[in-house]
């Protein structure tokens, strides 16, 4: 057994917390690049081009890429032959409100969905926890703007509808999300399982770096097909108009039921975060 | 076209603008998001004053970052701004000149701008490092409980925005993505 104190834990998240909101994963910025050398219509060109520079501004300044340094999502990968002093939960907390605070990041949750007054520490985190093997922790962080969130969408299909079902899913999503959730977005799709699995593998599929397909060729070529008919709808960086709607979309799946097409779309901006630490 | 406007402003000044154009903000501008708006909405219900004069100004939907030591303000890109739609009317009826902020609106609050002359702009969303630094001056005038959602007065200097809708019923939204969509249509025909 390997043992692993509160305290590492809670230093790890506090790093993560401030990492993931100052840099963003060189795949996420690579394609925001390559996107703005392909864009074909000038004022989206130009926009995404502002969009860069902007990462050069929190990088030089030291500033958060955005304001809204979103819910702090954890997904935790616990090995069997780990033992946790304490209580994961506390120390993940802890974490999150050491790192929001001595990063000078946005405080952005209400304890209490209508009643709404700030928890002033951006705790509680949204944790997801799965167990593996061997005897590794693993912290992912995935800070999560409510802007994107706000126009993610699931649908309980019928197998009926099939792929086709899916396809014009999806496209809906993002026409109707349109300006709102700042494009150019990052799409995760989440298809099978449960009316609560779904959502959760729409979540993960944006953990996925953007350079890595699907490994089923079938859903590798249905990701490309998806982006592609995501990228003809013509809404375009900001909205502006454009080419550049999405820079990429991952499909994650789930065996569901004979009855069952669950689908599910979580929507991410171009400041697409994540960061990971093993312990 | 590319224009420059300063804070407040009287409403000849933005008849000019058409959706798409850029425009330098500069002046005296001021921030509010959700919380702020449902306050300064319950404060006209009661009759009270509101933390700033509407007429003429621009309102930033914004909840910036905490400013670090040596800093005017955090990162402070907009938020969707069609979340204040339930309100946008009856502020833009009583003199708000602009809005700041990013995402469509309804067509009440077009409907709003039109009627009143007023013109909503767009900053870069998720570009919050470099919309901040047009910020000059930062001062919490209103509701400091409500932490990044409380009013700040903000000096601004050239912030570079997008108009969105104009005065006369343009809508960037609209005619941005069906123009590119036309261009692809004739270059293939």
């Amino acid at each position: 057994m390997k043992t692993i104190t509160r305290q590492q834990i809670t230093e790890a998240v506090a790093r993560l917390c401030i990492q993931a909101n100052t840099s963003l994963p060189a795949d996420v910025a690579a394609a925001l690049a390559r996107a703005r050398k392909e864009e074909p219509w000038p004022l989206a060109a130009q926009t995404l081009g502002f969009l860069e520079e902007n990462l050069e501004i929190a990088r030089q300044k030291d500033l958060p890429i955005c304001q809204d340094t979103g819910s702090a999502c954890l997904f935790c990968q616990v090995g069997s032959e780990v033992k946790i002093e304490g209580d994961l939960t506390e120390a993940l907390n802890e974490g999150v409100r050491q790192g929001y605070t001595r990063g000078y990041l946005r405080k952005s949750i209400v304890g209490d969905p209508l009643r709404r007054v700030n928890t002033e520490d951006n705790t509680p985190a949204f944790i997801h926890t799965e167990l593996t093997a061997g005897d590794k922790l693993t912290i992912t962080l995935m800070p999560k703007g409510g802007g994107a969130e706000n126009m993610s969408r699931l649908a309980m299909l019928k197998p009926a509808d099939g792929v086709e079902g899916v396809k014009k899913f999806v496209v809906d999503c993002v026409k109707q999300a349109g300006s709102n959730p700042c494009p150019p977005i990052i799409l995760g799709v989440g298809i099978g399982g449960t009316f609560d699995q779904v959502a959760l593998l729409a979540k993960k599929a944006l953990l996925r770096p953007l350079d890595t397909p699907h490994p089923d060729p079938f859903y590798a070529a249905l990701e490309k097909e998806l982006l592609d008919l995501v990228n003809a709808t013509g809404v375009g960086p900001q909205g502006f108009g454009g080419r550049t709607t999405a820079l990429g979309l991952a499909i994650e799946t789930l065996p569901t039921h004979v009855a069952s097409l669950p689908v599910a779309v979580n929507i991410n901006c171009h400041v697409t975060r994540r960061a990971s630490v093993e312990l | 076209m590319q224009y420059e406007l300063e804070f407040p402003c009287k409403k000849e000044d933005l008849a000019p603008l058409r959706a798409g154009d850029t425009v330098l903000v500069s002046g005296t501008i001021y921030t509010a998001r959700d919380a702020a708006h449902k306050r300064m909405t319950e404060l006209l219900e009661e009759g009270k004053p509101l933390p700033f004069k509407l007429e003429g100004s621009a309102v930033y939907y914004v909840g910036p970052t905490p400013e670090k030591p040596g800093q005017v303000i955090g990162s402070a890109g907009p938020t969707t701004s069609g979340r204040m739609d339930a309100y946008a009317p009856r502020l833009l009826d009583l003199g708000l000149a602009a809005m700041i902020g990013k995402g469509a609106r309804s067509p009440a609050v077009k409907e709003a701008v039109v009627r009143n002359g007023a013109v909503y702009l767009a900053a870069l969303g998720g570009a919050g490092a470099l919309m901040s630094g047009s910020v000059r001056e930062l001062e919490i005038i209103a509701w400091p409980d409500l932490g990044c959602e409380a009013v700040r007065r903000l000096r601004v200097e050239k912030m570079p925005l997008t108009v969105i809708l104009d005065t006369q019923g343009g809508d960037l939204y609209q005619s941005g993505p069906a123009a590119y969509l036309a261009s692809l249509g004739s270059s293939q025909g």
